[in-house]
């Protein structure tokens, strides 16, 4: 088990490097922190404005190597963007100058406040839809659920946000269409409107997924022999089905847990939630490269993360794992 | 992008689209499938639909000289609209007059439709939009699917080290959450069709090549590879004539599953506002220009509601195409 997990661990860095150059390329290379400056002040700045602003960010100097007299060698774009990364040190935005830890931490509550319920509530909505059309299956109902699951899933995000907004907190009056509010029971009623909205956003594809994991499972050997052996359908699927199909389940579900605090981009900007994902939007309409730089960084991580989540719990439900 | 560009592009994406239905025949995994697929009747409903959403692109590809005046270009679609005017603004379908509060307007011509804020067809521009959806779709297509397969099938049958390299870089691109790295990249590039797809492409190869490598590691211990392999055939001769029409299905059912997630990541970043740059026909710039409206009294509704259900059906069927796709080739899956 250590070994195996030692093993998994040491996959981590390489792509985290990977990641680091990507974005220093994408950020550095493609686009020059002078066009960055241009954009950020406008084309009407003066050089000297511009210059300002590159040096006090650290923009202007040398690509790679310092090779002017009197300065370190290493004192570059390249490798002060690596040792930042490399020490997590996120910097600070490029249009507030505000340490970007701290808008991470702030936007991280709100963000999580529609992430965990929605995917809870998805989950466990998307499960017991799955295992009720797999009961059924090849029946009208399995068929038409199905087809509904499709539907569900070529309705773009927005077209639900706009609907939502319109029918539930315009037309009726039962939810604020916008805002947030951290404030006790407040809170809930800005928050249930953008989490009924992520679930039925993602509960088409995830029906379909679960479905397919589950009939999967059903044409295994194991199944057959306990039909064989006199255990009904209704304990052979819920019980011995549903057991082998979670150790799929888990790993694909574990997967994305990192990602909830990174919450939702769209849904956050729609309903004027403070979360990371509205942060980012903003960022970008802002040209605020530092930032978004960080988040890009910051998924990364999350991601690698979650990874080792994965691996963790597959060696968790699965002993042969442990012993490879 | 140069007009004509994007209208051969329009036009070979199409018959890109279509050569896997012509080529069925060729061996008997194919005839099979074609077999399946003509008694699905889901699937020949979709691919007509599809046709449909085609044949206007295709439509608005086609350049006429214009009856409005020299020096404007104009499509084949646009012949079709020549007796329906500009009008000032807003007008509900199928009016006679404009939609104002204080002094309402006769319109011009008639709009099956209505018009959207600044007067122009609302069926129109549903339709203009059906080419840059294609456009965006297979340009997209075009980037991706060659690096997938290509990778996908060098992995998996070179494996070692080429595997260990394609994984490295599949993973790392995989690490960036796809949304972030998209939208970071349009930023820097800017907005624009070709912008976008390059953005999409970019990050769009990395399910398709693990699919395609895990496939290919597959095929390549099956015994017919061994024995081509026996056979003293090169490399390049087994990978081209034995493994890639076994894999074949699968790039194409992930390229029909992979344009309805291309259609609809273009209306998401154009509604985020870095996609599709402002005065393009596009669906998801519709319906950012109608999210406000609906809040009006009475509601402008039909623009929002024709950009939605055309950008709908092009995606489900789509959808429902891919598996329609899937379940002729692979029977069991289902």
């Amino acid at each position: 088990m250590f070994n195996y997990l030692l093993h998994r661990l040491l996959h981590a860095p390489p792509i985290i490097l990977g990641v680091m150059l990507i974005t220093f390329l994408v950020f550095y290379v493609v686009q020059s922190p002078e066009a960055m400056a241009r954009r950020i002040l406008g084309n009407k700045a003066s050089a000297q404005a511009v210059e300002n602003w590159l040096h006090n960010r650290g923009y202007d100097k040398p690509r790679f190597f310092n090779t002017s007299p009197g300065q370190k060698l290493l004192d570059s774009q390249f490798f002060n963007h690596m040792k930042s990364l490399a020490t997590f040190d996120l910097g600070v935005s490029d249009l507030t100058g505000e340490r970007l830890v701290e808008t991470f931490k702030r936007g991280a509550i709100p963000s999580l406040l529609i992430t965990l319920p929605s995917f809870i509530a998805g989950i466990s909505l998307g499960l017991a839809l799955s295992l009720f059309f797999v009961f059924v299956r090849e029946s009208a109902m399995d068929l038409g659920g199905t087809l509904l699951a499709v539907v569900l899933m070529s309705i773009p995000i927005m077209v639900y946000v706009i609907f939502g907004q319109w029918l539930i907190a315009v037309k009726l009056f039962y939810l604020p269409a916008f805002g947030f509010n951290l404030a006790g029971a407040t809170t809930a009623k800005y928050l249930l409107l953008p989490i009924l909205i992520m679930v039925l956003g993602g509960l088409g594809s995830d029906v379909r997924l679960y479905r397919a994991i589950f009939l999967e499972e059903i044409r295994q050997d194991y199944v057959r022999t306990a039909q064989a052996k006199g255990v009904s359908s209704a304990r052979m699927l819920f019980v011995h089905v549903l057991k082998n199909g979670m150790i799929a389940l888990i790993t694909l579900v574990v997967a994305s847990l990192p990602f909830l605090i990174m919450g939702s981009l769209v849904i956050e900007s729609f309903f004027g939630i403070p979360g990371l994902g509205n942060l980012t939007l903003t960022a970008i309409r802002s040209s605020d490269f530092a930032t978004v730089r960080a988040v890009t960084y910051l998924g990364a991580l999350l991601y690698v993360g979650g990874l080792l989540l994965t691996d963790i719990c597959y060696a968790l439900v699965d002993p042969r794992i442990r012993f490879r | 992008m140069k007009i004509w560009i994007q209208n051969l592009i329009v036009l070979g994406g199409i018959a890109a689209l279509l050569l896997p239905f012509l080529m069925m025949g060729r061996s008997e995994r194919w005839q099979r499938a074609r077999a399946r697929f003509k008694r699905d009747r889901i699937g020949l409903v979709c691919l007509a639909v599809i046709g449909l959403y085609g044949a206007v692109g295709i439509m608005d590809a086609i350049q006429i000289p214009s009856h409005a005046g020299a020096g404007q270009a104009a499509t084949l679609l646009d012949w079709f609209f020549r007796n329906v005017p500009q009008e000032k603004s807003y007008s509900t379908p199928l009016a006679n007059t404009g939609f104002s509060t204080n002094k309402s307007e006769p319109l011009q011509g008639r709009h099956w439709l209505g018009t959207d804020v600044l007067g122009k067809d609302v069926l129109l521009q549903t339709l203009k939009a059906c080419r840059t959806a294609l456009i965006i779709g297979c340009l997209t297509s075009l980037i991706y699917i060659p690096i997938g397969t290509l990778l996908g099938i060098a992995a998996g049958y070179y494996k070692r080290r080429v595997d260990d390299i394609v994984q490295y870089l599949y993973s790392t691109v995989a690490s960036i959450p796809n949304i972030l790295l998209l939208v970071a990249i349009l930023m820097i590039l800017g907005k624009g069709l070709g912008q976008m797809a390059l953005a999409l492409g970019v990050t769009g190869w990395v399910g398709l090549c693990r699919l395609v490598r895990g496939e290919t590691l597959r095929q390549s211990e099956r015994p017919y590879t061994e024995a081509a392999r026996a056979m003293g055939q090169s490399n390049g001769k087994i990978i081209l004539i034995h493994i890639l029409p076994n894999i074949m299905h699968l790039v194409i059912i992930n390229f029909v599953l992979g344009f309805s997630g291309l259609v609809l990541a273009e209306s998401i970043l154009s509604y985020i506002g870095v996609g599709a740059p402002v005065g393009t026909a596009s669906w998801g710039l519709m319906i950012d220009s109608a999210r406000m409206e609906l809040a009006r009294e009475p509601a402008v509704w039909w623009n929002i509601t024709a950009a939605t259900t055309a950008l709908f059906f092009l995606v489900l069927c789509l959808n429902l195409l891919g598996d329609s796709l899937r379940r002729a080739f692979d029977p069991r899956a289902n």
